[in-house]
């Protein structure tokens, strides 16, 4: 016995321990005051967050320090409704804490699994229904119910292909075309070479014929950043420097990453940061990546000017714009 | 016989002699429910999704769910004149014509949020305290499920608007699926009905959100909870608990009051956030448009992780046979949170392989004595908090005037380093916690009285510790490693010796434990 490991010992569960309110009739009659103060409290926030929708008027901001300017209607609407809720749970636990039974109760707990005679008795009788219904022998219709079962679960596959079209060219085509204008966004006015400073940056639109506005999904493909810099920065190849015009270089504005505009040009370090994933572009070397997780740099498009001395596209873009996908050839 | 009796009584009887309810209520009434604190968090979940599904269908009745081009003439006077959808207009006029319905927005917004942390907290109660263990394996599974479904239907809600924020959180997500191999394109085009970002994705989104989501949470929620119900809830450690019974309070009335009470709680607290904590203001985020954007975008917190992840991922593609493989993409947007989410699907199953423990459990593990397990959640949560931290890259760099860069390069190297450094870290302190807990009741507590001996020595007054908080510490069970051979009895190796040498070895790590004082000890103590 001596040898023996001994676990020390569970005394068991501790004896209760009764409430004030319990032996004490003083201190009963307390808790019932406390519970029902807490009840009309709440009752009170109701009638507040009644007062607030009828009776305060909706432009009347008052300022609080940490919360700022508030409109309060909707902030006495919001605390009524938050005193009227909050305090039924308050009165509730209150009640339940002080006046309600508060003795631990032990139950008892029986194993999931079933008795060994009741898991036998299924056994047996799923033997004997399966049997019944011939589902080990008849292996025609066994096979034919699954080659059924299987083929209608196609069906709704096959309804839901009318969700949309197939991608087509629409991932590789833009706007942008040969002697497409370069227009402003907002305000669709063709830009001049002299409209834009050195240092400069204008989001750019192709330019939009006919009566019906532009298409969010057109834009989505469409916009285009131009930026300005010394031509004796860019380090760009002989061919991509024809793609500027005196200085100015336009790249799209969706990014190759994940196709989020890319809106944050720093002027000092001629880099363009995309806000979703800082994905950053070096804008002398082609929009090349230098940092984030973008893979390719943002395509450029090739600009020049008209006759008329606007800016317009020299030719489409050489490569799908925006984020990869599977039939992207680069 | 009172009045009151008399009808109670006719409703009852009419009720019964319909359904035979009057059984099946005797015996559940009185069910008894374990206390405490830490069992209060499943419950903080399911009242934010009642009020989720109350706030929701308020907003319903004007929210308009489409992407057809309106002219905005509210109220809110700055964007008066723009052109926006219908589905962002009617957001404008529910916060700014609707009494009350901006309340109910932002109440509907901070219940989300309650929600999804409820269900992290509550993810982490279970996991820590081993309450997933058998018999318990399904409904760990189910809570899995719950929790990504949560992740989809909060982002699809918070797309709704159809804000510039919210649209290119949907940008982003068209992405992803656009990113997948072979069907990638098509794919997105089906979801959005042809090229980004289109007319359908709010419509559909919006059915989605409102019916089959909030269909398939209160389906999982209710077999969730017939699961605790029928298989009784577990319980922590101490006297008179055992694995063979439940210590608690009686369902009826006091357990009653205080569930009941606490929704109202819930309810109030998150009432109160939405009446003065203003969440998701859309308006100063102007109507969606592709070509613009805000800086500092960011997704919700539970989404936060992931974008970390996007953030942090080295720029990789491939170029194969004239086909594109985004791995910047792909890895930390679908693989990396695949691997997590099945991973934590199948733990209970890993750890029953490792232990080699087939049993019930009832009783609930304190997280110092299972150092393993507790090691392996504080180090997920740590690759969680590196890739959530890095989703607020910009934030963080903005407010501590730091390169982005620099916080992406802690990010990038932390991810990796930083979980098995806090693996180790966490498994002393869960072995040191125990060796404490050791001494504790072998020399009993520290009572800080200091006593001169004769010859000068000073001791401090130990008091034992009571007979209960003795039984508490030591109530645990501390299995061996499972004795896995290599060999068999004549010699020959066995099959699948890597996988057997494997499972050795991590039972082996999982049993390493301070050894917990017995009876024995105690009396050779007293001895001396």
């Amino acid at each position: 016995m001596s040898n023996e490991i001994e676990a020390i010992k569970d005394p068991g569960l501790p004896a209760h321990v009764h409430r004030q309110a319990d032996t004490d009739p003083v201190a009963e009659k307390r808790a019932e005051r406390q519970i029902a103060i807490l009840f009309l409290i709440s009752a009170l926030g109701t009638l507040l967050f009644i007062f607030a929708y009828y009776f305060i008027p909706e432009d009347v901001f008052v300022f609080f320090p940490v919360l700022g300017n508030t409109n309060a209607h909707q902030l006495v609407l919001g605390l009524g409704l938050a005193i009227a809720l909050f305090f039924i749970g308050a009165a509730a636990i209150h009640w339940a804490k002080t006046l309600m039974p508060d003795e631990e109760v032990i139950a008892m707990r029986h194993t999931m699994r079933s008795d060994d005679e009741d898991r036998d008795a299924l056994v047996a009788t799923v033997k004997e229904r399966a049997g019944a219904a011939g589902l080990g022998r008849r292996s025609l219709i066994k096979r034919s119910m699954g080659l059924s079962l299987g083929l209608i679960g196609l069906s709704p596959l096959v309804l839901l292909r009318d969700l949309g079209p197939l991608p087509g060219d629409d991932l590789t085509k833009t706007s942008w075309n040969a002697g497409t204008r370069l227009v402003t966004d907002p305000g669709d006015r063709p830009i001049r070479p002299e409209d834009l400073e050195v240092g400069a940056v204008a989001q750019v639109l192709p330019e939009h014929i006919g009566e019906e506005r532009r298409h969010l999904s057109d834009i989505a493909k469409d916009a285009v950043l131009l930026i300005r810099i010394r031509p004796e920065e860019f380090q760009l190849s002989p061919e991509r420097l024809s793609w500027t015009y005196d200085g100015i270089i336009a790249f799209s504005k969706i990014c190759s990453h994940m196709g989020c505009a890319v809106a944050l040009y720093e002027q000092t370090t001629k880099h363009l940061l995309c806000p979703c994933h800082q994905s950053t572009f070096d804008v002398p070397r082609a929009a090349k990546v230098i940092f984030g997780p973008a893979a390719r740099p943002l395509p450029q498009l090739a600009i020049t000017v008209d006759s008329e001395g606007y800016l317009i596209a020299q030719k489409p873009f050489s490569e799908p714009v925006g984020p990869s996908f599977w039939e992207r050839s680069s | 016989m009172t009045a009151r009796e008399r009808v109670t009584g006719t409703v009852a009887n009419y009720v019964d002699e319909r359904t035979g309810a009057a059984k099946w209520m005797k015996k559940n009434l009185t069910k008894v429910f374990p206390d405490h604190w830490s069992f209060l968090l499943g419950e903080i979940v399911l009242y934010s999704f009642i009020i989720l599904l109350l706030s929701g269908t308020f907003l319903t009745f004007w929210f308009d769910p489409s992407q057809r081009e309106v002219l905005y003439d509210g109220s809110y006077e700055p964007l008066q004149g723009l052109h926006m959808s219908a589905a962002y207009a009617s957001t404008l006029h529910i916060s700014f014509e609707i009494r009350g319905g901006l309340l109910m927005r932002q109440i509907h917004h901070w219940a989300a949020l309650i929600f999804m942390a409820g269900m992290v907290v509550h993810l982490m109660r279970v996991y820590f305290t081993g309450a997933f263990r058998k018999p318990r394996e399904f409904n760990w599974i189910i809570g899995v499920g719950l929790l990504t479904l949560g992740i989809v239907e909060g982002f699809l809600g918070y797309s709704l608007p159809d804000d510039l924020l919210s649209g290119t959180g949907i940008r982003i997500a068209e992405a992803i699926i656009q990113a997948l191999p072979v069907v990638g394109s098509y794919l997105a085009f089906f979801a959005f009905d042809g090229a980004f970002p289109g007319e359908a994705f709010i419509p559909r989104i919006f059915t989605v959100h409102v019916l089959l989501l909030p269909g398939i949470f209160l389906a999982l929620i209710t077999v969730h909870l017939m699961l605790v119900w029928y298989q009784k809830h577990t319980q922590w450690p101490g006297p008179g608990r055992t694995e063979k019974n439940v210590v608690g309070y009686p369902l009826m009335p006091a357990y009653m009051a205080k569930a009941g009470g606490f929704f109202f709680i819930v309810f109030g607290v998150t009432a109160f956030l939405g009446a003065v904590a203003s969440i998701n203001p859309v308006w100063l985020y102007g109507p969606y448009n592709p070509g613009q954007i805000s800086a500092g975008s960011q997704p919700d917190w539970y989404m936060g992780w992931l974008d970390g992840l996007v953030r942090m991922a080295p720029p990789l593609e491939s170029y194969i046979f004239g086909y594109t493989i985004p791995w910047n993409i792909l890895i930390p947007g679908l693989i990396i949170p695949g691997i997590l989410f099945t991973g934590m699907a199948l733990y209970p199953f890993i750890e029953s392989w490792i232990t080699g423990d087939k049993r019930e459990h009832h009783l609930l593990d304190r997280p110092r004595n299972v150092p393993n397990r507790t090691a392996l959640g504080v180090m997920s949560l740590t690759f969680m908090l590196v890739a959530l931290i890095n989703g607020g890259n910009d934030i963080i760099a903005t407010t501590f005037s730091l390169s982005i860069n620099q916080v992406m390069w802690f990010s990038r190297i932390g991810i990796i380093i930083l979980p098995p450094i806090a693996f180790v870290i966490t498994k002393r302190i869960c072995l040191s916690l125990q060796r404490a807990d050791r001494e504790l009741v072998l020399h009993g507590r520290e009572t800080g009285r200091l006593l001169m001996l004769p010859h000068g020595e000073f001791v401090e007054v130990h008091e034992p510790i009571s007979p209960e908080l003795a039984w508490k510490l030591t109530a645990h069970e501390q299995a061996p490693a499972l004795a896995l051979e290599d060999v068999d009895a004549r010699g020959v190796r066995r099959a699948g010796g890597l996988k057997n040498k494997l499972r050795k070895r991590m039972s082996q790590a999982n049993a390493e434990s301070i050894a917990k004082p017995t009876a024995n000890d105690l009396k050779e103590i007293e001895h001396h």
